[in-house]
């Protein structure tokens, strides 16, 4: 190469490295105005919905409570306690189903059109409308098993609604644990279930769980699918009460039962209590907080957990 | 064939899809306490073969081993055989260290609690003498409860040869277990191999490093497209290969 060429060379890259560094810039400031502009949104939405139910949402006499009818200064006791209840019922059915599931789909199903069906299935379900779930638990669980509006049919259309979800989560983490954890297990002469069981488990277990709170975030604030299976009703509860028939005992899964999310719909559509803008307003306050705290949670958990997989 | 045989193969033979050859006829014998290296330039099918020797390829969706492949005398490559005794006693080490996530001691600990030893203090013993074994157990004996990604690459594969010599096999398999390593962390794996070698383990290795075949082995196994080209004493592949393709590949006109 000449010497002439040389520079001509250099001045010429000199102008594309130039270039290039502006159109960086330009991208980066684009993007990070469209990233500000999305947090703003978000964090006055969250901040607005809080402090708008706050006055409500800190009292533990709203906490606590029966819900009023007519009356003001009705609580959320009940809906509280039904959200929960229906999130720990709901999880106890579909993970167990979700793991053997995701482990099935993985680790031993073999790769045909059988089980690209299957997957693709999943995927549909997973996009599935709410209020299409909730009809159908309505029609199968509440008339044909006549079930009636219980906890049992809301718990039940729930884990349809969930099973998708943890199914993939559980899929996407076991499928990111590097095959060379599978070689070194089967190599040691251990069968696939002890590797799947003592070693991919392990690996996977982070984002499991994080994707398990996670999905319990979704599951608790969801209104549609409950409203025709767990119905729109709270009977008063009273915790010393262990007759498990009695619409009074809140361990009973054959009552109806309002959830917090049900509860703001139902008010704001057909509530006739007089203070039903604070009642609204605290409840959906006390509803993101709860999905916030389990979002926290799932963050700290998930960065916990790698830790202490990866050193220790 | 050879009177003391450990392994032998007979006209292996490996196909994807049915179609695609990976591998053609190959026959090999290997003896305890003997060195093989298997060389040969990418692709050539030597990780494959290795991967034959204790079946992992049947973990490969759409992968057919064909021929027998005798440990014993009595051949493995049937439907009817247990592969986890077939791994219990033929162990491997992969090409990157893959210690599982969890700490040193387990790491060893693991494999043998799940084949039924539950006692403690005769796991202690399987641990401390496997990682004498792998020359690791002066570095790691104060922190065996730390996790095995605390340790150094080189650290991690000598693990990982710990891991495989706690189930005590008799071969051991070997997938360019040093290319991923640098020269002290590969001498010390090599001076482990040259160890267990004198304990009559047979060392299956495959490589990319010419002259650490040259230096480690006592048999050499050449390779190119899915055939064995030559398999004869070391000495004789590098001072004087038959083949005229061996020639070219070891003076590096090819591969």
């Amino acid at each position: 190469m000449t010497k002439s060429n040389g520079a001509e060379t250099m001045k010429y890259s000199q102008r594309s490295i130039r270039h290039a560094q502006r159109n960086d810039k330009i991208a980066t400031g684009v993007l990070t105005a469209i990233v500000a502009a999305i947090f703003v949104l978000l964090i006055s939405l969250i901040v607005y919905i809080i402090a708008s139910g706050a006055n409500k949402a800190f009292d533990l006499q709203f906490l606590t409570s029966k819900p009023e009818q007519f009356k003001e200064g009705g609580g959320i006791g009940p809906e509280l306690f039904n959200s929960f209840y229906l999130l720990v019922l709901t999880l106890l059915i579909s993970l167990p189903l979700s793991l053997g599931a995701a482990i099935f789909l993985v680790e031993y199903a073999p790769d045909n059109e059988v089980t690209h069906a299957v997957k693709t299935a999943i995927e549909v379900l997973a996009s599935l409308p709410s209020i299409v779930v909730g009809l159908f638990g309505f029609l199968l669980f509440v008339i044909s098993f006549g079930w009636g509006f219980s906890i049992l049919s809301g718990a039940l259309a729930l884990t349809i609604f969930n099973i998708p979800l943890l199914v993939r989560v559980i899929q996407q983490a076991l499928e990111s644990v590097p095959q060379s954890q599978r070689d070194a297990g089967l190599a040691l002469g251990l069968s696939r279930w002890e590797t799947t069981v003592h070693i991919l488990l392990p690996c996977a277990m982070p984002a499991i769980i994080t994707g398990v709170i996670l999905s319990a975030g979704r599951v608790f604030g969801e209104a549609a699918a409950l409203i025709y299976t767990a119905g729109q009703s709270a009977p008063a509860l009273d915790f010393t009460n262990f007759n498990l028939s009695s619409y009074a005992c809140p361990w009973n899964i054959w009552r109806p039962a309002e959830t917090l999310a049900v509860h703001i719909w139902k008010i704001n559509s057909e509530g006739v209590v007089p203070d039903l803008a604070a009642v609204s307003n605290g409840s959906a306050a006390v509803l993101m907080i709860c999905v916030l705290l389990f979002n926290l949670l799932a963050r700290w958990f998930g960065r916990h957990a790698e830790r202490k997989l990866m050193s220790e | 064939m050879s009177e003391n045989a450990l392994l032998e193969t007979h006209d292996v033979r490996v196909r994807y899809h049915d179609t695609h050859d990976a591998l053609r006829n190959i026959n090999l014998t290997f003896c305890p306490g003997e060195v093989t290296a298997l060389i040969g330039p990418s692709g050539c099918g030597k990780s494959t073969f290795l991967r034959c020797l204790n079946l992992m390829n049947r973990e490969i969706p759409h992968c057919h081993i064909d021929g027998e492949i005798d440990y014993h005398g009595q051949n493995i490559n049937t439907k009817k055989q247990n592969l986890y005794d077939v791994r219990r006693n033929i162990g491997m080490v992969f090409q990157s260290p893959n210690p599982f996530r969890k700490s040193i001691y387990d790491n060893i600990a693991f494999a043998p609690r799940q084949h039924g030893i539950k006692d403690r203090a005769r796991l202690d013993e399987i641990v401390e003498q496997s990682l004498r074994r792998a020359a690791l157990w002066d570095e790691v004996k104060d922190v065996l409860n730390k996790s095995a990604y605390a340790l150094s690459g080189g650290q991690r594969q000598r693990l990982c040869i710990a891991r495989t010599l706690a189930m005590n096999p008799e071969v051991v398999l070997m997938d360019e277990p040093c290319s991923a390593l640098d020269p002290i962390s590969t001498h010390a794996i090599e001076e482990t191999i040259g160890a267990i070698k004198a304990e009559g383990i047979c060392v299956i290795i495959v490589t990319h490093n010419i002259e650490q075949a040259a230096r480690i082995s006592d048999k050499t196994a050449f390779f190119l497209l899915g055939d064995c080209i030559e398999w004869n004493t070391t000495e004789v592949i590098f001072n004087n290969p038959h083949d005229q393709r061996t020639k070219d590949y070891l003076t590096g006109r090819f591969g």
